[in-house]
């Protein structure tokens, strides 16, 4: 089957319209494409966030597919249990048919307080996938500052204030932890770009094994921006190198995309106004930080990529 | 085929876990239960048992997963105690609002701070608004029984809940006793193949479990919720009665020890009930007529079954191996509470013992009993609670 829109636009949906998603939102096209590039029955699991909450709202549900929600931290654990239930039934006899098992949440619920939930299932190697919706903050409890927000960011727990200038730590590379669990795959995506999204996910679910997937989606309403652009936005976070789209498989690294021209971090923040105050002359040290983590980071990856993929030829 | 044998209390749990041969447990250690998994993970590696091991990183995950499992239509079971419990507490809350099943030993051991691994009703009474049934045991005869029970009550369609089956933290655990077993074949017959009410894994009816409920539904689901402890009272009753057909061990919501004509009625759970029968049959021959209601059922609280055993009393002291700070000793808060709605005559004292492993003994017991005595005659009610063993 050709991975193009018009095939992917036969399929059956499983996250449906009536949700209560901001227009805008990013997270619910990463949800919907997901579930739409796996080709078996899936089984869902969510921390509590903004997808969860905005897309269960008894006595309506935007999943067509089953879908458990247990608490905030444990949306991994939870779906290694299902997992688990899926497996001794089956070896009993009692489900024939095959089914995949996506745990989904923010960033909230995966890099912070779910973090430890997470480690516990990919380090037992559950045949699951977990998908990380990116949007840099506790969203849904009123943008509050997470550990993947990037340095110099304000958020209403870490504001751009008159002494403190937006959040003084950079963010948490939790893909490069992921990648420190040994797990058959590991991989970053981001919601503008269907096609790699839709190709990680599939490669993903083939492998047995535990798998994860960290998807850059922005939250316009959090960052600040307008309501159209969060599109843009991902397109800029990857031609920026600040989110850059690799796999690691088996442990071997691979870029998949390196910009023909890698911009400067500006041209990301200035269309944001969690990034405004940078702009202000006493902040320029706290911009040439954000740019230091990007380019540091970015060139270990390049470097990274290279020697793994110069070893795999 | 029944077989008489010597088990320690983690011991019989764990061949409780073998003969009822689970889909799925979630494992996480925690002194004293640890060995109680240890046998488990033997069974399971040796091929004794058609189990799923998970071996999860922290008692909070242990619920978690088996919250994922049993919604997955999955007969599943996990272990705690302590620390663990109150890590999971949480999480148990949402095990028993999507009436999930799950069936969890919990050797009772007190809560930090201080840390103590030793016996109190600490981590289980803190536990007891959770919506989970809570039975005690006062040895490996009771936990291996009462273990078999849970199943069949918690997958009772009229109850849907979970059930912690509470014994004493290494007193009752790691002593061994003598106790009769059933086998695979005839527990697997008892329990029945589990039938869940719903399944994420059911691929025909797609269903979302853990939505949103806004103000204009939580409450009627929550009601729901009591009704199923309700019916458990009945489904208890008659699991129980079952069993005792089985086994010839009748059991029932409570022990009574030379309650019948008793003028003093010493209440307690767990393994002190043991220690307060001895000094109940001592005081007796110094004709002290004191006898004991020894509770199983804790959740739901039997009110009626309770009160009926103490309406003849003329003076009851409920013994508490935990406290409810700014308050007195849980146990003696309920029974205080049924006493007043079954407008029982009866005054009723509190007594605190036990905390973090303290030993009780039938010397503290008769001791105790001779003041009641004294209170008996005297009328002198003190209702602050004496605390049994304490350097004061």
């Amino acid at each position: 089957m050709a991975l193009t829109l018009k095939e992917i636009a036969k399929k059956q949906n499983r996250f449906v319209p009536g949700h209560r998603a901001c227009p805008g939102c990013a997270a619910p096209i990463v949800l919907r494409h997901v579930l739409l590039a796996i080709d078996y029955p899936v089984v869902a699991t969510c921390a509590t966030g903004c997808m969860e909450v905005v897309s269960t709202i008894y006595p309506y549900t935007a999943w067509g597919c089953s879908f458990l929600h247990n608490a905030f931290e444990n949306s991994a654990a939870t779906c290694s249990g299902i997992e688990s239930a899926y497996r001794a039934l089956k070896k009993k006899g009692k489900i024939d048919k095959e089914i995949k098992f996506v745990a989904f949440g923010g960033d909230g619920g995966t890099y912070d307080i779910g973090l430890q939930s997470l480690s516990g299932a990919m380090e037992r190697n559950h045949d699951m996938l977990y998908v990380c919706y990116d949007n840099e903050a506790y969203m849904n409890t009123g943008i509050q500052r997470s550990g993947a927000t990037p340095r110099g960011a304000s958020t209403n727990t870490a504001p751009a204030g008159k002494v403190i200038p937006g959040k003084p730590q950079a963010n948490k590379d939790l893909t490069a932890i992921m990648v420190g669990h040994n797990i058959p795959y590991v991989a970053q995506a981001a919601v503008h770009n269907w096609k790699d999204l839709h190709q990680k996910v599939r490669k993903a679910i083939e492998k047995p094994g535990a798998a994860f997937i960290n998807v850059f989606a922005p939250c316009y309403r959090g960052w600040r921006a307008k309501m159209d652009d969060s599109i843009e936005l991902s397109r800029l976070a990857v031609s920026t190198c600040f989110w850059p789209l690799y796999e690691v498989e088996d442990g071997i690294y691979n870029l998949n995309h390196t910009p023909k021209e890698k911009l400067p971090i500006s041209e990301y923040t200035k269309l944001q106004g969690r990034f405004k105050h940078l702009d202000a002359p006493e902040n320029k040290g706290v911009l040439e930080s954000l740019q230091n983590d990007v380019d540091v980071r970015w060139k270990r990856l390049v470097r990274r990529s290279e020697e793994d993929q110069a070893v795999e030829k | 085929m029944a077989e008489k044998i010597a088990l320690t209390g983690n011991e019989a749990g764990a061949l409780a876990f073998k003969h009822i041969n689970p889909d799925v447990v979630g494992v996480y250690p925690i002194t004293p239960q640890t060995e109680l998994m240890h046998d488990v993970a033997k069974y399971v590696h040796d091929g004794d048992m058609d189990t799923e091991l998970v071996t999860v990183e922290s008692e909070h995950s242990a619920m978690s997963v088996c919250v994922g499992s049993s919604a997955g239509g999955a007969r599943t079971m996990t272990a705690t105690c302590g620390q663990g419990l109150a890590l999971m507490w949480e999480i148990i809350y949402i095990a028993s609002s999507y009436r999930l099943p799950i069936v969890m030993p919990v050797v009772n051991r007190a809560l930090s701070a201080p840390i103590n691994i030793h016996c109190d009703h600490s981590d289980s009474m803190g536990a007891r608004d959770s919506g989970w049934i809570q039975l005690f045991c006062e040895d490996s005869q009771e936990i291996y029984d009462n273990m078999i029970m849970a199943i069949k009550i918690a997958e009772n369609k009229d109850v849907l809940l979970p059930v912690m089956v509470c014994f004493d933290g290494f007193i009752i655990s790691h002593t061994m006793q003598v106790l009769e077993v059933l086998d695979r074949e005839t527990v697997s017959k008892f329990i029945g193949e589990y039938k869940p009410a719903y399944s994420v894994l059911d691929l025909d009816k797609p269903i979302t479990v853990g939505g949103l409920d806004l103000p204009p539904f939580y409450f009627e689901h929550k009601r729901q919720q009591v009704e199923g402890m309700k019916k458990a009272e009945e489904v208890i009753d008659k699991v129980t009665k079952e069993y005792g057909e089985l086994t010839g061990r009748n059991y029932g919501f409570y022990n009574g020890h030379q309650l019948e004509d008793a003028e003093i009625a010493l209440v307690a759970m767990g393994s002190a009930a043991g220690t307060a029968k001895a000094a109940v049959d001592i005081a007796r021959e110094n004709g002290i007529k004191v006898g004991l209601m020894e509770p199983r059922v804790f959740r739901p609280f039997p009110e009626e079954k309770f009160a009926s055993a103490l309406e003849n009393a003329k003076l009851t002291c409920v013994f508490d191996r935990s406290i409810s700070f700014g308050n007195k000793g849980p146990l003696a808060i309920e029974i205080k509470s049924m006493a007043y709605d079954y407008e029982l005559d009866v005054p009723i004292v509190n007594a605190i013992y036990g905390l973090g492993g303290r030993d009780i003994t039938v010397e503290d017991f008769t001791g105790h009993i001779n003041k009641l005595a004294e209170i008996c005659k005297s009328g002198d009610i003190e209702h602050e609670p004496a605390y049994i063993g304490l350097r004061e």
